[in-house]
This record gives C-alpha cells, sequence and structure tokens, in this order.
C-alpha cells in the first residue's frame, strides 16, 4: 500500500523560503567575523610578477591579504583557488584581502598594485587548432591520453597537456561543414558497421553545428564563511550537495572528516556548477585558519559569472544516414568542445544523448576537448545532451523529411525502450517507456489537430517543434541512515543537498514508506554535517530520486529487520514470523503480539551492537561511519548501503511538443503552447515534477534562445557578466501554459519506482522549440544553439549570421 | 581586475526644494551627480566604473513630479516614474506613443522607480564602456566595439563618430516623435530646447549623450499639441519581452485625412546615440496613403547611409520591418 510514494506534501524547509527566515550562507554571522573580497585577473593569459599589497595593508580595518603563496601549489591544468603563474581567464582570481567591513575590502583592492606578465590567448577552440593558433597554457591546448613506462615494466595510463594542432584544410572543412580529414582527437568511439549503415540509407543529411556555452549565474552567487575551533572547521559554504562536500573540503582544508563541519541549510541554485566542493572553498577555509578568527567571503555577481562554472560549447558536424522506415542507420559526429581553462567538454554527453534519441544500428563518435582562455567549464542541467538535443531536433525533422517518414513517426520508429542502449558502450537501462511518452505527448498536444492548422497569417508564420531530452537518471551504492526514537519519530538523516529541488524530502519518504509510518512522525536531519548525516551522491545528474529513495528504502528494511528480531528474542519465534504496521512490529499470526516502534527503540538502547549503532555494516561509507557513530546508543538504528541487484543506468527522458508564432518581420515569436510528458518511473512527488518540468522548461527557452557567452577575441574580456547581458528567460519569455506529464511506469530496479527527472525537462523544452523555429521558417536550420532573434532576422532578410563560420563565444 | 558590488563611501544630499538642488549642484559642479531613480546610477557607482564625490538625490523634491496642463502644452515632471507616465489617464488619452513607450521600458519593478527624466538622459550601453574601460567616451583614445572582431550586436548603425554606442532611452524617440522639449534649470535661470536638441551625437559631444552640464537639472518635459490625439505606433524589438534594452524601436505620429497621410513623424531608437528621426521617410509618405504599398515602398529609405558593423547587419532590415510595419498598420 502506497500513501506516501506518489502523493504531495509540504518538504520542511518550504514555509521558511516563503517566509525569509531560512538562512543561505551569506546571512550568518560570528563573532569578530571578518569580510574578505577577490582580487581577479584583468588578463586572459599570463603570470602574477608582483604583488604589493602594502598601501592596503595600512589601512585601518585591514587585517589581512591571502595570496597562492599561502596555499600548496597545483599545477597546471589544475583550476587553482588562486592563480599566480598561470593565469589563464580574465576573472582568475589573484588573491583575497579581509578588513572589518565589506566597504573597507572592496576599497582595499583598489589599493593592491599587482604586476602582470602577459602571455598569448585564445577564446575560440578552433582558432587553437588552428596552425599557429594560441594554446590556452604554454605546454598545449588539449589534454591528449599518453602511456608512459611504469616501474617494472609496467605501463601507467595518463595525460598531458599538449598542442594539438588540425591542418589547416581540417579547419576550413569543419567551418564549412564538412568532416575535417585528417584532424587529431582525443577520443574515439565505434559501434557496428558505419559503412554499411550509410550504404544502405535512403537518406544522408550532414550539418555543421555550433553552441555557444552558457554561464550558470546561479541566483545565489557564492558564499562561503568560516570559523575554526579546536581544530575543527565549521564550514557555511553555497552548494547543490550537502555530504558529496565532506571528503573533498576536507582534504582541502587538509583536516580529518571527522574535524569539518559542513553546513549548507538553503542553496539559491546550482544546476551542476556547486555539486562538490570549488576550489575557491579552500581560500575561506585557510584564510580564516590563518587569521584565527571567522572570514565571510562573498563574490560580487560579476565573480559568480567568473568563477561559477559554465556550460562547454560545441562545434561539431554530424552526418547521419536513415533506412526507408525511419530507422538511423547510421551515425558520424565530431565534436570540438570548448573547454574553458579547466578543459572539461561534455562532448561525450553530447554524444550519448545521440544514441539515445536516435538508438542507431552503427555510430562513430570522434572528439576533442580544447582548453581556452575563457571561464572554467562544468556540469550544466544535462551538460552535453541539453545542448545536443537543441542541435539535433532540427537536423532530426530534417533527416525524417528526407526519409519521407513524419517527424514524430520516425521519433517512434528509433525510441529507447527498456531494450535499449545509450553511450558508445552500448550500455543496458533499467527501463525505458519513450514511446509511449511520445504516443502520450502526441494525444497531450493534440499534435495531428496542430498539423491541420494554417500555417501563415501576414507576418506570423506558425511552427511546429517536438523534442526529445535525456539524461542518465540515478546512480547505486549510497547509504541511508533512519533511527527511531523512544518516543516513536522515525529520524531520517539525509546526506542530500537541497538546491531548491526538494529532492532530499522526496526521498525521505521512502523510509516513510516502508515503514508505513505517518509522514506526521517523520523528522529529517539534514543541512550540517554534525546532525550524522550519511554519504550521499552529489546533487547533480538527475540522479537523487532513484539513488537516495534506494538508499533510505534499503536503511528502513534494515530497520524492519532489527525490528522483527528484536520482536522475536522478546516474544518467541523466528524474525519471520512478524510483520510491520500501525507502527507496530507483530506476529503474524497473532497481531496482538508484538511492540510498538517506540517499545522497539527502548529495547535496541538496551540490547546496543547494531540495534543502537554501536556496530555497523563495514561495507558503508567512512562518513556514514562518522554519522552511526554519533547517533549511536539513541535509539534504534537502520543503516545500511545501497545493495539493490541491477545492472543498466536508469533513463530520464522527457518528450516536448510546441507550438509557436513567429512573426518574420521581427525575428521575435510567441510560444503559444508547449505540453511534455516524462518517462521517469514512478512520479514520487507530483507537485515537484510539475514544478521541474516547468521550470526545465523556462530554462529551455533560455538555451534554446537567448543565453550565451560572449567574448570579445581582442582582449579575452567576457561581455555577458551580468544577468541582464546573459538574458535568462522572463516570464513573458516562456510558455503562458505548460501541460506536464508522465508515463508513470514503475521503474523495476527501484523499490520506490522512480528515476530522476530534472535535466531532460530542460533539453526537451529547447529541442522542442528549436524544432518548431525551424518549423516556422520552412525547415530552415540554424544549427545553432541559441538561435537568437538578430539571427532569425539575417536567416529572413538573406544575410549570412555569424554562427555560419562555427566561432563560439561570440554573437 | 577590482570587482564591486558595495557602494562607495561619498556624500549624499537629498534636497527637499528645487532652488536647493540647483544650489547645491552649481556649488559642487563636476563633483556632484544628479540621481532620480538611480536605475543608472547605482550600476556605475556599485561597479566603480564611475565615481562621484556626492550624490544629490531628487527624489525627495514632490514639484519635480506629476502630470500638469499648461494651456496647450502637457507638462511632465522629470522625476514623475515610467509607470506614472504609462498609467496617466491623459497621457494616454492624447499622447498615447509616450505611454506605450514607457510601458514598455525595462521591467514592472524598473518602471516603478525609473523616472522619465532617468531614461532620457541615461549613459549608453555599450558593454565595454560600461566595463570601465578607457574607451574614447570614457576619456581614452579607443573604441573597442567598432573592429572588425568587436562583439557589436547592439551597437549603432549611423553617426558613429569614435564611438557606435546605441541610445537606450525607449521613451526618447517617443518624445523625438511627439516634439517635446526638455525644460533645464540651473542658477542662471535656465533654458527649454527641443528634445531633438537635448540629445547630441558623439561626434558633436563624445563625453555625454546629452546637452546638459554640471548644474542643469532636467525639471520637466514639455509637451506640445502638434501631435496631440494623432494616430500613433510604437513599437520595441528586443531579445526578452521584460528586462531587455531595444535593439530597435520605432515611435511614429501620423496625421491623416482619409488614408492619406498629410504629416509624419518617425523616430527609431537604438541606431545611433540619439533618437534617428527619419526624415526622408517622413517627406517620403507625406501625402501618400497609409498602406503596405507605400510601407514597403519607402521602408529601405530608412537605412540609407547605414554603417553595419560585424555583428549588428541584422539591424538594418529590422529597422525597415519596422518602418513598414509603422507605416502600414
Amino acid at each position: 500500500m502506497t500513501t506516501h510514494i506518489g502523493f504531495d506534501f509540504v518538504p520542511p524547509d518550504v514555509p521558511g523560503k516563503v517566509t525569509g527566515e531560512i538562512k543561505y550562507a551569506e546571512d550568518y554571522r560570528r563573532e569578530g567575523m571578518v569580510f574578505a573580497r577577490l582580487l581577479t585577473s584583468p588578463l586572459p593569459a599570463g603570470r602574477v610578477a608582483s604583488i604589493d599589497a602594502s598601501e592596503a595593508l595600512r589601512m585601518d580595518g585591514v587585517v589581512g591579504v591571502f595570496t597562492a603563496a599561502d596555499l600548496p601549489p597545483v599545477a597546471p591544468p589544475a583550476n587553482p583557488a588562486l592563480a599566480s603563474d598561470y593565469i589563464t581567464y580574465v576573472g582568475q582570481p589573484i588573491l583575497a584581502v579581509a578588513a572589518t567591513t565589506e566597504e573597507i575590502a572592496e576599497t582595499a583592492i583598489q589599493r593592491i598594485r599587482v604586476e602582470y606578465e602577459r602571455r598569448p590567448f585564445v577564446v575560440d577552440p578552433l582558432e587553437s587548432l588552428s596552425p599557429g593558433g594560441a594554446t590556452a597554457y604554454p605546454e598545449g591546448n588539449a589534454l591528449v591520453p599518453v602511456q608512459e613506462e611504469g616501474p617494472d615494466g609496467t605501463t601507467i595510463n595518463s595525460a598531458r597537456i599538449m598542442d594539438v594542432k588540425w591542418p589547416q584544410e581540417a579547419i576550413d572543412a569543419m567551418r564549412t561543414g564538412r568532416e575535417p580529414v585528417g584532424a587529431e582527437f582525443t577520443r574515439e568511439w565505434e559501434f557496428g558497421d558505419l559503412e554499411a549503415g550509410f550504404a544502405e540509407a535512403v537518406a544522408v543529411v550532414e550539418e555543421p553545428f555550433v553552441t555557444i556555452g552558457y554561464p550558470h549565474h546561479s541566483l545565489e552567487s557564492r558564499t562561503c564563511m568560516a570559523y575554526w575551533e579546536n581544530g575543527r572547521c565549521y564550514f557555511h559554504g553555497s552548494s547543490q550537495s550537502q555530504s558529496a562536500n565532506n571528503a573533498g573540503l576536507a582534504r582541502m582544508l587538509n583536516i580529518d572528516l571527522a574535524d569539518l563541519v559542513f553546513i549548507n541549510e538553503a542553496t539559491g541554485g546550482g544546476f551542476g556548477s556547486k555539486i562538490g566542493p570549488y576550489p575557491y572553498m579552500a581560500i575561506t577555509g585557510q584564510f580564516s585558519r590563518q587569521l584565527n578568527r571567522p572570514v565571510q567571503l562573498r563574490i560580487t555577481r560579476e565573480q559568480e559569472f567568473y568563477i561559477g562554472s559554465a556550460r562547454s560549447g560545441m562545434q561539431g558536424w554530424i552526418k547521419v544516414g536513415v533506412k526507408g522506415d525511419g530507422k538511423v542507420s547510421a551515425v558520424d559526429l565530431i565534436i570540438v568542445n570548448d573547454g574553458g581553462m579547466t578543459g572539461g567538454g561534455s562532448g561525450n554527453s553530447s554524444a550519448q544523448h545521440v544514441t539515445v534519441a536516435y538508438q542507431p544500428e552503427a555510430m562513430r563518435f570522434r572528439h576533442i576537448s580544447v582548453y581556452t582562455n575563457t571561464t572554467p567549464r562544468g556540469a550544466q542541467r544535462g551538460p552535453g545532451q541539453n545542448e545536443m538535443s537543441a542541435i539535433l531536433a532540427p537536423v532530426t525533422d530534417k533527416a525524417a523529411a528526407a526519409a519521407g517518414v513524419d517527424r514524430v513517426e520516425f521519433r517512434k520508429v528509433n525510441a529507447l525502450d527498456s531494450d535499449g542502449f545509450q553511450g558508445g558502450s552500448q550500455g543496458p537501462v533499467t527501463s525505458a517507456f519513450v514511446r509511449e511518452a511520445i504516443d502520450q505527448g502526441e494525444r497531450l498536444f493534440n499534435w495531428r489537430e496542430r498539423l491541420e492548422q494554417p500555417r501563415q497569417n501576414g507576418s506570423k508564420a506558425r511552427g511546429l517543434g517536438v523534442g526529445i531530452g535525456y539524461h542518465g537518471a540515478g546512480g547505486r551504492g549510497y547509504d541511508g541512515l533512519l533511527r527511531m526514537d523512544t518516543d516513536g519519530m522515525l529520524h531520517i538523516h539525509s546526506g542530500v543537498g537541497n538546491l531548491g529541488t526538494y529532492s532530499y524530502a522526496a526521498t525521505c519518504r521512502a523510509a516513510a514508506e516502508v515503514m508505513q509510518i505517518p509522514w506526521e512522525r517523520c523528522q529529517i536531519h539534514r543541512g550540517r554535517s554534525d546532525r550524522h548525516l550519511p554519504h550521499s551522491s552529489g546533487q547533480g545528474g538527475s540522479n537523487t530520486v532513484f539513488t537516495h529513495s534506494r538508499a533510505n528504502w534499503v536503511a528502513g528494511q534494515d530497520m524492519i529487520a532489527k525490528m522483527k528480531e528484536i520482536a522475536a528474542m522478546d516474544l518467541g519465534g523466528s524474525a519471520d514470523d512478524y510483520e510491520i504496521g500501525n507502527e507496530r512490529v507483530f506476529r503474524g499470526a497473532d497481531p496482538d503480539s508484538g511492540l510498538s516502534y517506540a517499545q522497539c527503540a527502548q529495547r535496541a538502547m538496551e540490547l546496543g551492537g547494531a540495534f543502537s549503532g554501536e556496530e555497523y555494516p563495514e561495507d558503508i561509507n567512512p562518513l556514514t561511519q562518522l554519522a552511526v557513530q554519533g547517533l549511536a546508543g539513541s535509539g534504534l538504528i537502520g543503516v545500511a548501503r545501497d545493495n539493490i541487484p541491477g545492472v543498466g543506468q536508469p533513463p530520464g527522458v522527457v518528450v516536448g511538443f510546441i507550438e509557436i508564432e513567429l512573426d518574420t518581420d521581427t525575428g521575435k515569436y510567441d510560444i503559444l503552447d508547449y505540453a511534455a510528458v516524462a518517462d521517469c518511473g514512478t512520479v514520487v512527488h507530483p507537485k515537484n515534477f510539475d514544478n521541474a518540468m516547468r521550470g526545465g522548461a523556462v530554462w529551455g527557452v533560455g538555451l534554446a534562445a537567448l543565453e550565451r557567452h560572449v567574448y570579445d577575441p581582442q582582449n579575452g574580456l567576457p561581455a555577458n557578466v551580468g544577468l541582464y547581458q546573459s538574458k535568462p528567460p522572463t516570464i513573458l519569455d516562456v510558455p503562458v501554459e505548460t501541460s506536464a506529464a508522465a508515463v508513470n511506469i514503475p521503474d523495476p530496479q527501484n523499490p520506490a519506482g522512480g528515476r530522476g527527472i530534472g535535466e531532460p525537462t530542460q533539453g526537451a523544452a529547447c529541442a522542442a522549440l528549436a524544432s518548431a523555429i525551424s518549423d516556422a521558417l520552412d525547415g530552415h536550420l540554424f544549427n545553432s544553439a541559441p538561435i537568437t532573434t538578430d539571427m532569425i532576422v539575417n536567416h529572413l532578410a538573406g544575410n549570412s549570421y555569424s554562427t555560419q563560420s562555427l566561432k563560439t563565444n561570440t554573437f | 581586475m577590482p570587482s564591486h558590488d558595495v557602494m562607495p563611501n561619498m556624500e549624499l544630499y537629498q534636497p527637499v526644494m528645487l532652488d536647493d538642488a540647483i544650489t547645491i549642484a552649481e556649488r559642487l559642479g563636476d563633483r556632484g551627480w544628479l540621481v532620480g531613480g538611480g536605475q543608472d546610477t547605482y550600476g556605475w557607482l556599485k561597479d566603480r566604473a564611475k565615481a562621484t564625490d556626492a550624490l544629490i538625490d531628487l527624489s525627495g523634491i514632490e514639484s519635480l513630479r506629476g502630470v500638469r496642463q499648461d494651456g496647450d502644452t502637457l507638462e511632465i515632471g522629470a522625476m514623475t516614474t515610467l509607470t506614472e507616465v504609462a498609467t496617466d489617464p491623459v497621457i494616454r488619452e492624447r499622447f498615447s506613443l509616450l505611454a506605450d513607450a514607457a510601458a514598455i521600458v525595462a521591467s514592472p519593478q524598473i518602471r516603478n522607480i525609473g523616472t522619465i527624466g532617468g531614461n532620457v538622459s541615461q549613459d549608453v550601453r555599450c558593454w565595454y564602456y560600461r566595463r570601465g574601460l578607457s574607451c574614447y567616451r570614457a576619456g581614452g583614445n579607443l573604441c573597442y566595439a567598432d573592429t572588425p572582431e568587436g562583439m557589436n550586436r547592439e551597437h549603432a548603425l549611423f553617426e558613429g563618430s569614435r564611438c557606435v554606442a546605441a541610445g537606450a532611452s525607449d521613451t526618447a524617440p517617443a518624445l523625438v516623435a511627439l516634439n517635446a522639449s526638455m525644460v533645464i534649470r540651473n542658477s542662471g535661470g535656465g533654458r527649454e530646447v527641443s528634445a531633438e536638441d537635448f540629445f547630441v551625437s558623439p561626434a558633436r559631444d563624445i563625453l555625454n549623450t546629452t546637452i546638459m552640464r554640471s548644474g542643469d537639472i532636467l525639471t520637466a518635459i514639455r509637451l506640445p499639441a502638434d501631435w496631440r490625439d494623432a494616430t500613433f505606433y510604437f513599437e520595441k524589438v528586443a531579445d526578452r519581452n521584460v528586462w531587455d534594452f531595444s535593439l530597435v524601436n520605432i515611435a511614429a505620429a501620423f496625421r491623416l485625412n482619409g488614408d492619406a497621410i498629410t504629416d509624419a513623424s518617425i523616430v527609431c531608437g537604438a541606431v545611433q546615440t540619439t533618437p534617428r528621426r527619419l526624415r526622408n521617410v517622413e517627406n517620403a509618405v507625406r501625402g501618400m496613403s497609409k498602406d503596405m504599398a507605400t510601407a514597403e515602398a519607402v521602408a529601405p529609405m530608412a537605412t540609407a547611409g547605414a554603417r553595419v558593423l560585424a555583428h549588428n547587419g541584422f539591424k538594418v532590415p529590422l529597422m525597415q520591418n519596422l518602418v513598414k510595419r509603422a507605416i502600414a498598420a
């Protein structure tokens, strides 16, 4: 009987969000706290020659300056907390200054003199790959896999930053939409018979494409505050994860896991930019230790752009072969990623999206991620998958048309199902019902009826779009931790972070479900690690619902097993004779013979050992071990690692349908309607599901149409460091109505039935919108994300537009 | 590169009488900075891309607020908020062109605090200039935008002269189209100038976008009866439908005799530093039918003389299309 899974509830932090009482990292103060601010690089590439902080240090109220020399050295191409010998982007932190007020700190950084030495720089990957092109690091522009000789004749696989150059003919070919013959890549995979696949295709579509990259601009710019007491660091941070931070942050601070209290009750967005500890956390913690007083380091909106990481851009080429029945027989894909100064590109995830969208019979993928002197790149909602979905949707429409197949039917023919695969390794999925989602969406949106409507009305052209968003949606092997108190309250300890998705609470419902206990009798403990929080995955990758509903489920099962064991000890029989219900464990054959949950907790404390947490499973994470140790003796403990058997990756898929009316005079369009259907297993928390579907659609509009990275190639200066310059969608830019639904077929590998869905919600919307824009313009392919007003106007006027050169980080 | 968001220390004057404000402005000269709603000012100061010793806050001067009839002229206090301009029943009835322009500035929150005086006095939004680079407009000797590789999508098509920044105001084109005049007071008394003369091109003054100088205070905007109750058209095209500056906007007023245009006033914004009055188009449409045929015939004239930069070529067809729509509407 389900009483929690699939029902709405109010997560406990919602009232605080509504009233403003909840605290973010920036809201905390501590006696003697000083305020630190960053000085960042004005250069895209170079080194610090000297720092003269003497004038700042003479100012009243200034208490210290902190530089790279105060931190352990890091070798390139690492992303250091503070740069010195390797400045690799404008805005890179150089030093921090602390003062008794923010005003003094801000004035002080203006009085610090830094001398720099310049180096050549580059903001476009293809420029860097061109003969004679500059490289972001002196050593090169790409991380190239190498094999080195190890001890005793062994071979060590590693990677080294090297200068990769393509022949000019390959660069020219890429920019004109042809295969770049002779180009060097750092990753390649292939399956099936590519040549045969193209040979049997009735239609082949070949297109270049470019995506520009997107800054994060999380609403809450990341503030950190740290103080030390008796060798223990109390660290307030802004993170989308909770327990996933502890190990890395402890290493940054060079302390034992037990000596770190990480506090993060609420976070104003992260979406991939705050999954784990970020380099500049080290500044706050170490500066505080050096000054021996609490330090708050708050950054500006501009600095959030710099260090908040960004989605990598792509310069690519795709060739798709389609058979007469619409089945994709072959895909050849090349992606050059703009990895920024961190070099991380999401090309493989983009290729993975293609495998899910097409289930091709054969596919080849070639990839290189190139360092540029732009901001650090990292995960951003569906990294790789979602920008690829925006590119792939119009290409898919063109391929369907070329094969003479209806574009919705085309997607059904190639849809992922439970026997399907994802990625270059063609790994299995836990379950998938994408065809059902397309069917459901087609009906929900009245797709067929809309196709019959007139397309043109004066300057207004209607466009219909369909697209698929995908992301892997869960992991395995994390820990759940529960405590039953002697008053019968179930205490659910969650190491899941809270970036505003509330999945921490939804996954706790799995524990209540398995324990068959009213939600009012449950209390969630979260938000700071001294509340004894178990090891958790990072809250990224749409994984939390699947991963942590399982972890809480197994912890509940452990608690139930212990209750039955206690009952058998006290009341006779074997544990198998007992059942649970109505907050009691009782003998199945004699329901009156039993113990209340509260009595079980009391007996656990008397019995000790594993019952009350003095002992615990060997396979739980060290962080969970610390948490159990902290709870030991305080009640009945349920703790377990998720060892639920199973294979495959749980997929999260959303199918979106959109209708727009595009004004051919202005290039502007109104989104008339949007409907999306998710294949995410059981909907665990309906209200939150609905929010995710709508919120993801909003950002999908941003990805497809508005947001982007822009750098001046003359000086490496970014143009859109502010929120209004980055153009996140407003309420008047997004669909007034969004119809959201789910296939709602439980995933067999999650007892709670759910899979994650956060990221594909964006991918489906941006794919559908790109498809609709193309449809409104008689199938024209911009092969770009975003597709902006100026590009549409230029296309309609017969002008060229700049992205045809495949330049990224540009208008 | 320092990055800031905390207000620097400065003096703050909050006069409640206009004469006191004039006295303070005169005394402070270049050391003082007039602030209305602050939506332009605070960005400059908090970013520390510009600095001042003293702020003169005009928001306490009641006489600078409100809409009043003065004979045939409608006078709008410079401190009247954009929301008030957009919703004022008299403006809406007689000069809906201005109300429509004010109603689409930025966002509701900014319109609630931003003033009509501030909207027309605001500085340009060239991102290089706003980042504090030492360009011509900032007193340097370089324009970063007017280069083959400059990121100049939002920049000007016309009258670039050491600076190719486009004007940011949505109400300015409407005021020029309506033959508005600007009332300026200073310690010497003051003057009233036409809106068209109020805005200055970089060729004339590279450091300022208006004729205002130290000690001057824009106190009111006056709308003569010239275009009262005319046939109006305003349209703004921006990337986003809220909280964005125009890529191009158009403000047009027509006098009609039947279908025939007897007079027209057509002004485009965001295509040069000042509102661009399209006199060649106005002359061409007088006596013509206000219809699509006329619109299509004259629209290409609107962009004659445009100098396209690397990324703003789309403004040419966009401007032509807006002119076409204004005439054909």
